[in-house]
Formats: C-alpha cells, sequence, structure tokens
C-alpha cells in the first residue's frame, strides 16, 4: 500500500468514527487529538479498525507514533507495504 | 420545605414509542388505537411482530455518541432532553448537582454482549477483536450515566432493576429521593433496547410466550380467547419530578401528583405471575394513596398478552375493584408492544392526558373476551369519554415475582 492509499485509509477510519470530523483543514504534522474530536476511545477504534481490516497489531507501546496523520502514515507504511 | 414539599408531581414527559416520538402524537394514536407493530428479522430467529421507534436520533447529540454508547442511551438521552424542554427546565432554578437521575431497565448489556459475541465471530472467536467500548455500555448504569453526560448533571444517577416493573420503580425511587432531600429534581425513565438481543426473542418463544400472528398490529392481543404471547418493543419514557411547591411557583403546567405506590414480591415463582400479591401490592397503593379502589377512573393493566399474565391481573382487579362501577380499564401493550423496561412509563404517560381530555384510550384487538379474562369496564376497541379523570393506577409487574404500582392523582 502507498502512502497515499495509507493516508486515505487513516482518513476514511476517522470519518467512520466521527463523520462531522472537518478532515480537510487537517494538519498533518500537527496531534490529530488537538484538531479533532477524538479521545483515548477513539484511538483504541483507529487501532481495532486496523487489526480488523488488515490483521495488524499495534503494541500499546506504538500509541504514540500514531500522534499525528505523518506520524501515522510512516509508522504504518512498512507495516502495510505488502497489503 | 413548605408544606407541598413532600407532595410530587410529574411536571415533564419525554418519550420514543413505537408509534410516536412525543406525548401528543402518543396520545392520538393511543386513542386511534393505532399499532405500528411490524415484522422485524431479528438474527438466528427470524421473522417475529416487534416494536421499534423512529426519532431523530442526533436532535440532542452526535451521531459519534451515539455510535460509542447503546441504544439505550440513544433513546434515554432523547426522552430526558424532551422531558426537560416539556417541564421548561433549563436550570437556572434547579441546580444541577441537586439533579437525580433513575432509569428502570428490565435489562441491560444483553444486546451489547451478544453484538460482541457476533463481531468476535467474524474473527474465529479470536478476543484480540472483542471491543473496548463493551464494559462502558455494559454497566447497568450505562442509561442513566449517557443521560448525565448529555445533561451535563452531576447529582447522582444509577439504574433500578427491576424487570418490566422498573419504569414504575424508577419513578417510586424519583419520589423517594425527592421526599428524603437527597435531590431536588428527579428524571426518572424507563428504557427498553430489548428489540436488540435475539436472546429475548428467542427465551420468550422457547417459553411459549412469545406472540405469532399473520397481522403484526393484531399480533398483542391482551384478554382476547386467541392471545398467544407477548410483541417485544423497544421504547423509552422520562418523566421530570419536582416538589408540588416548587412546581407552582415556577408555573410550569402539571401533568399530575404521585399520591400512592407500591412495590412487593411474590416469592413464588420464576417466570408465573400471582395474581393475589397483585392485588395486595394495588391495596398497598391504595392505601398510602389514603383512597378507595371506587376513586380509581382508570387502571392501565399490565397484562402481556400471555395466557396465565393476563388471567392472573383480572382476578386481581376483580378481586380489589369488584363493584366500582366507575373504574375503567385499558391496556396499551394492545397497541405498542410490551416495552419492557419503559413500559411502566410509557403507559402511564399513554394515560396522562385523560386527566385533561377526558378520554380512556382502548384496548386493542379484544375480538373474542377469553372468559377468564372477563373484567367490568374494560374500554375495546373504541375510545371511551368519561364525565372526568381525576385518579390513575398503573400496574407494572415482572419476572422473578416483581409487582409495583403507581397511582396518579390530577392536581
Amino acid at each position: 500500500m502507498m502512502r497515499e492509499e495509507i493516508k486515505d485509509v487513516i482518513l476514511e477510519i476517522i470519518k467512520d468514527i466521527d463523520e462531522e470530523a472537518r478532515l480537510e483543514s487537517l494538519q498533518p504534522d500537527q496531534p490529530l487529538r488537538d484538531q479533532l474530536d477524538l479521545d483515548s476511545m477513539d484511538f483504541l477504534d483507529i487501532v481495532m479498525e486496523l487489526r480488523k481490516r488488515y490483521k495488524l497489531h499495534i503494541p500499546e507501546d506504538d500509541y504514540p507514533q500514531l500522534a499525528t496523520l505523518t506520524s501515522c502514515t510512516n509508522y504504518l507504511e512498512s507495516r502495510l507495504e505488502h497489503v | 420545605m413548605g408544606q407541598n414539599s413532600h407532595r410530587i408531581v410529574i411536571t415533564g414527559v419525554g418519550l420514543v414509542a413505537p408509534n410516536a416520538n412525543n406525548l401528543r402524537e402518543f396520545r392520538e394514536k393511543l386513542l386511534a388505537g393505532q399499532s405500528e407493530i411490524r415484522e422485524v428479522d431479528i438474527r438466528y430467529v427470524g421473522k417475529v411482530p416487534a416494536g421499534l421507534c423512529s426519532f431523530p436520533e442526533t436532535k440532542y447529540r452526535k451521531k459519534k455518541e451515539n455510535k460509542r454508547g447503546t441504544r439505550a442511551g440513544c433513546l434515554g438521552v432523547y426522552a430526558a432532553h424532551e422531558s426537560l424542554h416539556d417541564a421548561g427546565i433549563d436550570f437556572t432554578e434547579y441546580k444541577t448537582e441537586r439533579t437525580g437521575v433513575y432509569i428502570g431497565l428490565t435489562e441491560h448489556g444483553t444486546v451489547e454482549t451478544e453484538n460482541e459475541i457476533y463481531n468476535i465471530s467474524q474473527f474465529g472467536y479470536n478476543i484480540d477483536y472483542w471491543t473496548h467500548h463493551h464494559n462502558p455500555r455494559t454497566v447497568l448504569n450505562n442509561p442513566a450515566g449517557e443521560i448525565t453526560m448529555s445533561l451535563g448533571t452531576t447529582g447522582p444517577h444509577y439504574s433500578i432493576g427491576a424487570a418490566c416493573a422498573a419504569g414504575n420503580c424508577a419513578l417510586i425511587q424519583g419520589v423517594q429521593m425527592l421526599r428524603l432531600g437527597e435531590v431536588d429534581l428527579a428524571i426518572c425513565g424507563g428504557i427498553s433496547e430489548s428489540t436488540g438481543s435475539f436472546g429475548i426473542f428467542a427465551s420468550f418463544r422457547a417459553q411459549g410466550a412469545l406472540a405469532a400472528h399473520t397481522d403484526s398490529t393484531k399480533a398483542c392481543r391482551p384478554f382476547d380467547r386467541d392471545r398467544n404471547g407477548i410483541v417485544i418493543s423497544e421504547g423509552a419514557c422520562v418523566m421530570t419530578l419536582e416538589r408540588l411547591d416548587r412546581a407552582l411557583e415556577r408555573g410550569n403546567k402539571i401533568y399530575g401528583e404521585i399520591v400512592g405506590y407500591a412495590v412487593n414480591s411474590d416469592a413464588r415463582d420464576f417466570v408465573l405471575p400471582y395474581g393475589p400479591r397483585q392485588a395486595e401490592c394495588m391495596r398497598l397503593a391504595l392505601n398510602r394513596a389514603g383512597i378507595e379502589p371506587g376513586d380509581i377512573d382508570i387502571i392501565n393493566t399490565h397484562a402481556t398478552g400471555t395466557r396465565q399474565g393476563d388471567v392472573e391481573e383480572c382476578r386481581a382487579i376483580n378481586e380489589v375493584f369488584n363493584g366500582c362501577g366507575s373504574t375503567f380499564i385499558n391496556n396499551t401493550k394492545s397497541i405498542i408492544g410490551h416495552t419492557m423496561g419503559a413500559a411502566g412509563l410509557l403507559e402511564l404517560a399513554g394515560n396522562l392526558p385523560s386527566f385533561f381530555d377526558g378520554w380512556v384510550h382502548p384496548t386493542i384487538n379484544v375480538d373474542h373476551i377469553d372468559p377468564e379474562c372477563e373484567i367490568a369496564n374494560l374500554v375495546v376497541n373504541e375510545a371511551k369519554k368519561l364525565d372526568g379523570v381525576t385518579t390513575i393506577l398503573n400496574n407494572s409487574f415482572g419476572m422473578v415475582g416483581i409487582n409495583s404500582v403507581v397511582i396518579v392523582k390530577r392536581v
């Protein structure tokens, strides 16, 4: 999966969690939680959705790497390259 | 506190029923005997008659919150906001920390657990796919807690587990907490999300108590010779309770005063109801209200359309109200099905307008009265106009032998 596709998947998952999320103004290097109405339970929803879609198990220690759209994409790039 | 501070009144009603999402519409449809019970396809069970609610689910909270929460929470949040709006309360005259939320539930967590097991069945029953939302969704205070989060009230909130007597019991809890001085405003409700649970349908079917009919609107037929069980419905009703003196000061409309109530236990059987104990419960409520059986204008029955349950209640009513020619009797479930934890309050709410319009809504689907269910003044198939209505008695009974009675009087 390419970077752009990964980014689209992340945005799609966020949109599924909160369809009112304003993604068009999202700053890719700013923390998602500062820009969207997302809390820790929502982040776990993102983790669970990635697990369901791609059988990807993200260890809790890696959660900080999901903080921004860019860091999230970076983190997933190598893990989803064969998807 | 003033001399009327021990007198507790209902000043707001918010509801979601299978045929309405506000009291005005609900009342119109009850008077017309308009059932909107329909055939629903339930997972593993198949097609059965059931009552589903249609209402503006995002009127008071975001879709995101509805997805995170439960169906019970969604129903309850809507009904609670509607109730407070109806009561004219915006928390300028009451403090949020002096407001209690008491919600009656027949059960809770069944729907969420079934859904989650179904979810992991799609992943080989690997519990790594079990949702982190499970515990906050299934704790028993969930619907009441979701209501406090939406309203911003910080007083007590909890659920009252009382099978299908739960709505009445939540109302009674509110009365007691107001009289104890624990709160100044009580938001009392009954909620059912039971239509989301295949297990509840399957269990009634296994018990031989799940209604079936070619016409779903005719499936729930209490007192009829050909009744064959319960129609399960979802729903919610939330009533706003306050002390009479404060309500009079505020000048909002008052639906009625809760003048009597009682709860007792059969102590006999897991599922079978017991008329003599129901009769005791009605007498206890009448005694507390300081009134005679003949003072009751309307009895709203609990009858669910099961073979024995209806007979037991009719026996109890005949025993207590024998010879009371001015007491009329109806049944709301025949129109909306059995809304379980919501039943007590939804059914009471549907009758409160009788104080102002003088009508008794009918019991529908009584084509051939069961001789064992013969009770005087049963209002059958057509609404009946009375000269006046001042007092209503509401029965609500539940499994494992719980009986509840609430008596409301026009102020």
